[in-house]
């Protein structure tokens, strides 16, 4: 199958080509696109972006590789990333962590079998002042509680059916 | 020393996140100024502030400024959004609540040193941030504040977000630069600087978002009143963080040379459940932790460069008695292990086998000698990398050994945590 960007993401990079006197520094905003579209970058969707930017598929490959948000992997609808730094560590983080592996029955690291929640250690989130903090997705969640983490993965439950 | 409102305005202000809001608050009026000010003159104004960089290092942003060579074509500003060193949570706030004052900072520093276009690079988490802030610039631009013929007045900048993807070494300014190439973030050696050979290869200011979020107050108060809110050499305002064990954690904004026992102790609440403290990381996971009986101390870069350690980002750790200092050193030696960028040897090796050893240390299968190499080690890294975040590795892991050597030898002895703590 031969894969293509949507009209509005071939747009988008249109744009982007704008912003920098370089195309090659289009390759980011370019990648998180990409994965926008397909939900994760392939070799295929990577070489995609090569040709459309003009790059060598080696060079993309090397970039998206150097990046942890961009994902070899498909993730889970909803991942959640704990902060495991020392703020939040102070704060307790690790049973946030707990909480999440005992409820999800997954360990740090691993995806659902209904594909619904990936659950991550990461590093500061920049969020120290309203420690412990974790994202799901691109959202915060600040001041966590195990409590609070039950019932925020009971409505995304609900939400993610 | 009681805390002021000049950076964190949208404790009194409503709406400075919309344009509207911001222009009621006085937005702009600085930028008026700048379009008709000698662009040396700004300059001057930033030099007579003595502003030093907000993103950790300290440099005085109006020297900076200068080292532009005079020159035609294109030359950038880059704002370094990156906040990425761990403890740190000042320009999140920053870029949320008044979006429209880096904005006008910008314009400045680009009127100021003659550049012609911007990038403000955010880091990938801030991802819901970054898209309000585009639509500022959407605001501005309409407004005639950004982009051609900024307010009518021949001057023309134009600035642009770009996002960055999960690697803290693209906070060091040459490692950002090649993430905004779109080349992995690996630093590049100096010289040349960023001044003469930045962005694209072309002359590049880099600053911090809190240091380009000070510019227009700079323009408005002038530099000399700015330099008096703080210290001779050091001035202005400037935001600090407490997080950790602390009763009230957060942002506070104070003038340079905030006592730091006084933040901890009054505006912070002191330690939670009347706890005695224990340590205190003054300013972001690199800066080497003090002690209690050193916290008595001026808030300024040169006087904790005195006390043995670094202001860094102005945003304090606050940790009590009781907590695990190994399980503390090991979170930080973890963290720099995983984010070298992997290009000199001695950071990439120096750093994971630090990280192993504390981790060996925690669960108690180390020996005593082990301590020692472990310093030396971090003294190896030290001075041996194209990049300062081996330093940034080394010394917080030299001061956790030297300060709580007791702590990792009873780890060492008792064949694991004694405390179980953390
Ligand atoms: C490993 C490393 C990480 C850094 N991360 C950041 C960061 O996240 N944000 C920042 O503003 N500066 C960071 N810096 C400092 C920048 O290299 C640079 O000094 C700064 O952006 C300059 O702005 P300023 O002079 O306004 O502070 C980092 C430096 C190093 C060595
Ligand atoms: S340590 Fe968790 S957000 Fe900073």
């Amino acid at each position: 199958m031969q894969l293509a960007f949507s009209a509005d993401n071939e747009a988008r990079i249109g744009r982007l080509l704008a912003e920098y006197p370089d195309p090659k520094a289009c390759l980011l905003p370019a990648l998180y696109i990409a994965q926008e579209q397909f939900g994760y970058l392939t070799h295929e969707v990577m070489e995609l972006v090569a040709e459309r930017i003009g790059l060598p598929p080696g060079e993309v490959l090397s970039t998206a590789t150097f990046y942890s948000m961009f994902k070899k992997r498909p993730t889970g609808k909803y991942h959640i990333q704990v902060c495991g730094n020392v703020s939040c560590f102070l704060k307790g983080s690790d049973r946030l962590m707990a909480a999440l592996e005992k409820m999800l029955g997954i360990r740090d690291g691993e995806t659902t079998e209904d594909g619904l929640f990936t659950l991550s250690t990461v590093q500061c989130l920049a969020a120290c002042g309203t420690a412990p903090a974790l994202q799901v997705n691109d959202t915060y969640h600040e001041e966590m509680t195990p409590e609070k983490v039950v019932a925020l993965v009971n409505r995304l439950r609900e939400e993610g059916r | 020393m009681a805390q002021t409102n000049l950076l964190a305005r949208w404790r009194e202000k409503k709406d400075l996140a919309k344009l509207d809001g911001y222009k009621l608050a006085g937005g702009f009026r600085a930028l008026r100024k700048a379009l008709i000010m000698k662009p040396a003159d700004i300059i001057s104004e930033m030099k007579k502030a003595t502003i030093r960089g907000r993103g950790g290092a300290g440099f005085p942003a109006g020297m900076k400024w200068s080292f532009v060579p005079p020159g035609e074509g294109p030359r950038y500003l880059v704002i370094n959004a990156d906040e990425g060193e761990p403890g740190t949570f000042k320009d999140r706030a920053l870029l949320s609540e008044d979006p429209f004052r880096i904005i006008e900072g910008a314009v400045i520093a680009a009127r100021a040193v003659g550049l012609t276009a911007g990038y403000l690079y955010v880091r990938g988490e801030f991802f819901e941030i970054a898209q309000r802030f585009e639509k500022a610039i959407a605001d501005a631009r309409k407004g005639g504040y950004l982009g051609k013929n900024i307010l009518g007045s021949g001057f023309s900048f134009d600035l642009f977000v770009h996002l960055g993807a999960g690697a803290y070494i693209c906070g060091e300014e040459t490692a950002l630069l090649e993430s905004l190439e779109g080349k992995p973030g690996r630093p590049r050696l100096k010289p040349p600087f960023p001044a003469v050979k930045g962005a694209f290869a072309r002359p590049t200011v880099i600053n911090n978002v809190e240091t380009i979020a000070a510019v227009p107050m700079i323009l408005e108060m002038g530099g000399d009143a700015f330099h008096a809110l703080g210290v001779q050499g050091d001035g202005g305002v400037r935001l600090f963080g407490l997080s950790g064990h602390v009763n009230r954690p957060g942002l506070y904004e104070f003038p340079v040379g905030k006592n730091l026992r006084e933040l901890i102790f009054e505006d912070g609440g002191g330690i939670v459940g009347g706890k005695a403290l224990k340590g205190v990381i003054p300013g972001g996971s690199s800066t080497p932790i003090l002690l209690p009986g050193e916290i008595d101390v001026a808030m300024t870069c040169d006087s904790m460069r005195n006390a043995g350690t670094m202001l860094g980002t102005g945003c304090a750790t606050v940790i009590a008695e009781g907590t695990c200092i190994v399980q503390v050193a090991l979170r930080v030696a973890r963290f720099y292990a995983h984010e070298s960028c992997g290009q000199c040897t001695p950071c990439r090796e120096g750093c994971a086998w630090m990280a192993a050893t504390i981790e060996r240390i925690e669960k108690g299968t180390a020996e005593l000698r082990e301590l020692d190499l472990l310093l030396e080690m971090a003294r190896n890294i030290k001075g041996r990398t194209i990049c300062p975040l081996g330093e940034a590795a080394a010394m917080p892991i030299e001061a956790f050994v030297t300060k709580f050597r007791d702590e990792f030898e009873a780890h060492i002895r008792a064949g694991g945590c004694p405390s179980h703590v953390g």
